[in-house]
């Protein structure tokens, strides 16, 4: 029933209306009432993003131009994963998010409907990292929220074949309330920035590592040792999950892994991830659509967008409440889960950390 | 040519590039920074200036430099040659002596440090009982004799700096026959000054402060004659026969004094204040010349009228019923005469000057009536004005060459034709290679032109554009014309001057075109102006147009200072570039790129707010295309150069109390309040600190967003000859880079020259591109079918260049602070990069095209981007590849002037600011070095061997 089914309908662009009444709009018009469903439409990006509330269908319609593609899926069949970045034209990129951990304990638990319109971070190559490390991935993608976080220098002590050693080190040192940093729960103030996309900050300035971090900004992927270790949960459930392997890889690398592998972040897909740059001929019509907006699935999304400032602003309308409404759940989620104590009494390796004054084990 | 694709570890290409690449940092131009000490060597010509950061510095014939570091960084407070020796004696803040001398070493004479030794006084003794303060090095060349602040002179052996104890000459010894009234009123105190007998190497003269004044005899080891001076003393100097001394005092009065063997103690024949009658300052040194015709030269330091000259850096030369004060633009740190110094000639002859003053270095011939200054071939004063940009020109045609000299040579006419009189050894550098040209911008609207080809940074010619503005100071008001019985009879000499009329003189950006002449200068009020070299005086009226970059938007208001006024009618031009054409911007921002392409006869200029053409040949605006971004304030108001200026002023007048604090203060007078200070300081720096510590430095991260302040300002200005609209057809065209990583490009219609004046000059836009990281854009080339880059305007024409391939495709190169980038053309499609600051957190602050040629072979060259980040480091990244050939570490990170100041030339060196009045040179390519490299011979001992000779005997009896 759900195989391709198209229907053209109007709405009435600055007065939508509510979604309920859309919803049952839909249903309507697909003879399809009886069914649940899910809807969801394909933005100027070509992400398929959910209308699931008034506020989220309201911004669907705003922005549709001239077309407000709505596509409609039964409920059991939704993979929440889908919903996000670049998801209609990479769906094998897609797949590389798919592997986190993290994400993937969100699907399982489906504690409720994504509110999310697109994934703002994620926590990647766990299984190659130690235990005391975390590595993030922010994605800043057509999002306008502000990275929102602030580094400082700092000294941090590890533990070398001659003992403790003071070295300097570079910390988080505070968050923006509101910002993508924030928002996430991955970050926090006093984790200690070890990697900036793949390179080792040791050795360089705070000014070297903000450059790096700017000019990463589009696709930030920190390495981090958190101040709070407690909440290194998901390398300890995946331990009792009988994972040999990673456990082995966990216990070789005494700090980071000397190689700087990306395991899910190759160079080539860093290079394909970054947003080309827009050229436009002769001044006045963008005849040149960067790759990344022209979409291999074109006939899913066609930019309508007649400039290219019209285009940009456009991008930069995001939901933010349900964005931080969202990740407030994954941290809850994450607290929510206790340790178990045998990992948390364990002095992780290399992770006696001193930010200032205070020594925290 | 071939090229190496793969990356990294090709040995092959890994022993080509030790052929092309090497760095070395070879010389310094200009004027030492904070220099503290001079000597001088009759016997080798050579001059030694000493600095604060204690680098000692040896200038001999042009070419002929040495530079030495005393490892301690303590300020150089003496500086002593040991006569007839390749040695000199340098004393240090520190108390410490350090013997340096020159040796040759394969083929040529380098500077060396042999020891070092501190005078250590009997345990328990205070520190400054063995404080020097005077030094002397004997004739004999065996011992220095080492005046302290107790009054006690030591005798140290060279070249050990063995204390020889018993030959100490205590003050007790010397007070034994001092008649007891004069001896209770003062005690010895410091030594202030020791001289040697001019004719008898067994006699010196010793002067304390407190005024006594004592010939001791060294054989005998006692006073000879004492001479009771009632006023603090300063200096002295010996006639050249022997048979008078002159003292000079404190008090700006001097005294000369009869030394005969009738009268053990004589007293004053003469006591003069030669600016009294009202209180004067001291008179700190002093030089007594006679010469064939019996009248001699007086030539002293200071003693002007306390009240009303006494801020005057002064030293006035007496010459019978001659005579001038010269007066200099900054402290005079010490000076010397050049005189006669044959041992067998009656008289001292002087023939030259040397001052050495804080600021720059003023020689004045005492030969030539009038006494007028030599133009000198070294150690020039860069920041006479303070530099505001450079532009390197290499490779300059010998007719351009020449013609900028005659200009030259013509504003040099007050100069004495005195050949330079510090000659001292030879230079064996190579010729320079080619004719190279730093051409300097500065704050008070001149550009001056340096010989850049050699060792020796040379003025040829200073253009002023002041002429073509009404400022506020008139250029008449000359405060120095000072009528004829003026008096003190005072002259400035010097070129320092600081002090800047009017900040939107500066000048900010400079391109010259070697082949054409055009030269092209703008400023900080947005003035752009167009010159053309003449050889003839003339007087014209300037072509005045006026771009307004804002153009259609509306309600902004720009907050920052005034367009420059513009004179009325004809100005009359000396020689050298005339400026014919004068754009000026509105808003009249700093502008902050410019281009010129002679061969079109077109001007580009970029500001804070857009960009615009303009024909100079037609003299018409072609187009101006605004950059702003709607949200920009910031770049409307123009608060930048408001305050920049404002800062400046404050730190100008900060700059100029503490130095008349520290003029002020006595040399050495007050260690103890010295100390104090330095305390003072040290606390204070220590409280900053701590402050600093409270509140820890922290970075925001945060994406560049189009709403960021200037993304407007235009960096880069580029014109090409390139496919811009399709693959068949090239087009002249011109690209502008702006700070928000914006490209645009411009398709030009240039009608053909027959046709120039007809028909005007069309430009349509082709292209913009925005970069996605939006970082600033330094730097656009076009590479042409064989990836070479584009050649400069009319350099083609002149045979100087191979005509660019116009048949394979054109490719675009982006530099942005953070990315380098190439498109291929017409179709902008990115086809490589290098992502600097993603993975090495450095940013690129200058970027040049350099071609380098193998050491090897004559046949081998390539083209690279030579590049400085903000770390302070170069890279050379290969074209068209972009892949990183090396590094090398060349500017600390926090010297920010000197990495901005930077200046790379087409061949692989180049210039940046160790102080505001030097310019490192350094050289990235093994082919071409620019090092001195020079002899000093020990000269021939002639006429004055039998001096030594008797003294040799002397002492081979006296050991015997």
């Amino acid at each position: 029933q759900f195989g391709a089914e198209f229907r053209r309908f109007s709405l009435d662009r600055y007065k939508p209306g509510k979604f309920e009444d859309f919803y049952k709009l839909i249903l309507h018009i697909h003879h399809i009432a009886n069914l649940e469903v899910m809807i969801g439409y394909a933005d100027v990006h070509g992400d398929l993003l959910p209308i699931n509330n008034d506020d989220n269908f309201f911004k669907a319609v705003s922005s549709a131009h001239p077309l407000l593609r709505v596509f409609i899926q039964r409920q059991d069949e939704v993979d929440y994963s889908n919903f996000g970045t670049n998801t209609l034209s990479r769906k094998k990129k897609a797949l590389v998010t798919l592997r986190n951990d993290n994400l993937r304990r969100r699907h399982h638990i489906n504690i409720s409907m994504p509110h999310d319109f697109r994934p703002v971070s994620s926590i990647i190559d766990v299984d190659i990292l130690p235990e005391t490390h975390r590595r993030v991935r922010l994605y800043r993608h057509g999002c306008e929220k502000p990275l929102g976080f602030y580094i400082r220098d700092g000294t941090s002590v590890r533990v070398t074949p001659h003992g403790l050693e003071k070295v300097p080190g570079i910390f988080i040192s505070r968050m923006v309330p509101g910002g993508l940093a924030e928002s996430t729960g991955l970050l926090a103030v006093n984790d200690e920035v070890l990697e900036v996309n793949g390179i080792e900050v040791a050795g360089k300035t705070l000014d070297q590592v903000t450059d790096m971090m700017i000019a990463n900004s589009h696709n930030l992927i920190i390495t981090v040792k958190p101040a709070n270790q407690r909440n290194n949960i998901i390398r300890s459930s995946r331990m009792s999950g009988s994972s040999g392997q990673s456990t082995d890889s966990t216990a070789s690398h005494h700090s980071l892994p000397t190689s700087h592998v990306l395991q899910n972040f190759h160079p080539d897909e860093m290079e394909s991830d970054e947003e080309a740059d827009i050229v436009i001929e002769g001044g006045l019509e963008p005849q040149h659509i960067p790759k990344l907006h022209s979409l291999t699935s074109s006939s899913l999304s066609r930019i309508n967008g007649s400039s290219l400032s019209h285009r940009l602003q456009r991008d930069l309308v995001l939901n933010n409440n349900s964005g931080r409404e969202s990740n407030g759940n994954i941290h809850k989620l994450l607290s929510s889960l206790k340790t178990d104590p045998r990992h948390s009494l364990v002095i992780p390796r290399g992770g006696i950390e001193e930010d200032g004054t205070v020594i925290t084990l | 040519m071939r090229r190496f694709l793969r990356p990294g570890h090709d040995p092959v290409r890994e022993r080509l590039k030790r052929d092309l690449f090497q760095f070395n940092k070879t010389v310094e131009h200009g004027f030492p920074h904070q220099p503290s000490a001079l000597g001088y060597s009759p016997f080798l010509r050579l001059m030694a200036i000493g600095t604060r950061s204690g680098a000692i510095k040896l200038y001999g014939a042009p070419g002929v430099e040495f530079m030495g570091l005393h490892e301690e960084n303590n300020t150089v407070m003496q500086i002593h040659f040991i006569p007839d020796q390749c040695q000199l004696v340098t004393l240090l803040d520190d108390n410490s002596l350090h013997l340096w001398s020159l040796k040759q070493h394969s083929g040529a004479s380098e500077l060396r440090e042999e020891h070092r030794f501190t005078l250590k006084g009997p345990p328990g003794s205070p520190p400054s009982a063995t404080q020097i303060t005077a030094v002397l090095p004997h004739s004999s060349r065996e011992v220095l004799y080492l005046g302290t602040e107790s009054g006690n002179i030591f005798v140290v052996e060279l070249p050990t700096f063995t204390v020889l104890e018993d030959r100490t000459i205590t003050s007790e010894a010397v007070l034994q026959r001092v008649p007891e009234d004069y001896c209770n009123r003062r005690s010895c105190e410091l030594v202030e000054a020791l001289r040697e007998h001019p004719k008898n190497p067994d006699q010196i003269l010793i002067g304390y402060s407190r005024g006594l004044i004592v010939l001791w005899d060294l054989q005998n080891n006692k006073v000879t004659h004492h001479f009771l001076g009632s006023q603090q003393l300063e200096n002295l100097y010996w006639q050249r026969d022997g048979s008078k001394f002159i003292s000079c005092h404190c008090d700006g009065s001097y005294t000369q004094w009869p030394v005969s063997s009738d009268n053990r103690q004589p007293g004053p024949l003469e006591n003069l204040v030669p600016y009294g009658p009202f209180p004067c300052k001291a008179i700190s040194k002093i030089y007594w010349q006679t010469t064939k015709n019996g009248v001699p030269y007086i030539i002293f330091q200071g003693g002007m009228p306390r009240a009303s000259y006494g801020d005057r850096h002064s030293i006035s030369v007496v010459h019978g019923s001659q005579q001038t004060a010269f007066d200099f633009t900054s402290r005079v740190i010490d000076f010397f005469i050049i005189f006669s110094s044959e041992p067998t000639a009656e008289f001292d002859d002087p023939s030259a000057m040397v001052v050495l003053a804080e600021e720059e270095l003023v020689v004045i011939d005492l030969k030539t009536a009038g006494w007028p200054a030599v133009h000198p071939p070294y150690l020039a004063s860069l920041h006479c004005s303070a530099i505001t940009c450079s532009h390197h020109v290499s490779n300059i045609p010998l007719k351009l060459w020449e013609r900028i000299i005659s200009a030259g040579s013509k504003q040099n006419i007050h100069y004495s034709n005195m050949p330079w009189p510090i000659d001292g050894g030879t230079n064996i550098a190579p010729d320079p290679p080619q004719r190279d040209l730093l051409l300097t911008g500065h704050e008070d609207g001149t550009v001056r032109f340096w010989d850049a080809s050699g060792v020796c940074l040379h003025l040829l010619y200073k253009l002023s554009t002041v002429r073509v503005f009404l400022t506020d100071a008139d250029p008449n008001d000359n405060m120095n014309t000072l009528g004829e019985d003026e008096w003190p009879p005072l002259r400035k000499v010097g070129t320092f001057d600081p002090y800047s009329d009017d900040p939107r003189l500066g000048i900010q950006k400079i391109y010259l075109c070697k082949y054409s002449g055009y030269l092209a200068v703008a400023g900080t009020a947005g003035q752009v102006l167009v010159m053309e070299l003449n050889d003839e005086d003339a007087e014209h009226v300037v072509d005045h147009a006026e771009a307004d970059l804002l153009q259609d938007q509306e309600g902004y208001r720009w907050k920052g200072h005034e367009k420059l006024k513009t004179r009325d009618g004809a100005v009359r031009f000396e020689a050298g570039f005339q400026p014919f054409v004068l754009v000026q911007c509105q808003p009249p921002a700093v502008v902050t790129s410019l281009a010129l392409h002679s061969e079109w006869k077109l001007v580009a200029f970029g500001t804070s707010h857009g960009f615009g053409l303009f024909d100079h040949q037609q003299k018409r605006l072609v187009f101006v295309k605004c950059t702003l971004h709607p949200s920009d304030q910031l770049a409307l108001e123009g608060p930048l150069s408001r305050v920049k200026s404002l800062k400046k002023s404050l730190r100008q007048s900060f700059r100029r109390i503490r130095r008349s604090r520290v003029s002020s203060r006595k040399r050495r007078g007050g260690s103890g309040n010295a100390s104090e200070v330095q305390e003072a300081n040290a606390k204070f720096d220590q409280d900053a600190l701590q402050e600093m510590e409270l509140a820890p430095v922290q970075r925001k991260i945060e994406a560049r967003s189009a709403e960021d302040s200037f993304t407007g300002f235009v960096r880069t200005l580029y014109f090409a000859d390139t496919f811009l609209r399709d693959s068949s057809r090239h087009c002249p065209s011109l690209w502008a880079g702006t700070n928000g990583g914006t490209v645009y490009a411009f398709c030009l219609r240039v009608p053909p020259a027959e046709r120039r004046m007809d028909e005007p000059v069309r430009a349509e836009q082709a292209k913009e591109i925005q970069l996605m990281h939006r970082a600033p854009v330094v730097g656009i080339l076009v590479l042409d079918g064989r990836s070479t880059p584009l050649p400069e305007p009319l350099e083609v024409a002149h045979d100087l260049s191979k005509s660019p391939d116009m048949q394979g495709s054109h490719q675009l190169l982006v530099v942005s602070e953070e990315q380098f980038k190439v498109f291929t053309l017409p179709k902008v499609s990115s086809k490589l990069k290098l992502k600097l600051t993603a993975l090495e957190g450095c940013r690129v602050r200058k970027v040049t095209v350099a071609n380098f040629g193998s050491c090897k072979t004559d046949d081998y060259s390539e083209n690279d981007l030579a590049v400085l980040t903000n770390l302070g480091d170069i890279q050379i990244i290969s074209l068209p590849f972009l892949k990183l050939q090396i590094r090398y570490p060349c500017i600390r990170k926090e010297d920010v002037s000197g990495i901005a100041s930077c200046v790379f030339t087409k061949y692989g060196q180049g210039f940046y600011l160790i102080s505001p009045s030097e310019f490192e040179r350094f050289s990235l390519s093994t082919k071409w070095l620019v090092e001195p490299r020079c002899i000093v011979d020990m000269p021939e001992v002639t006429s004055n061997n039998h001096v030594h000779n008797k003294s040799g005997m002397e002492n081979a009896a006296r050991k015997s």
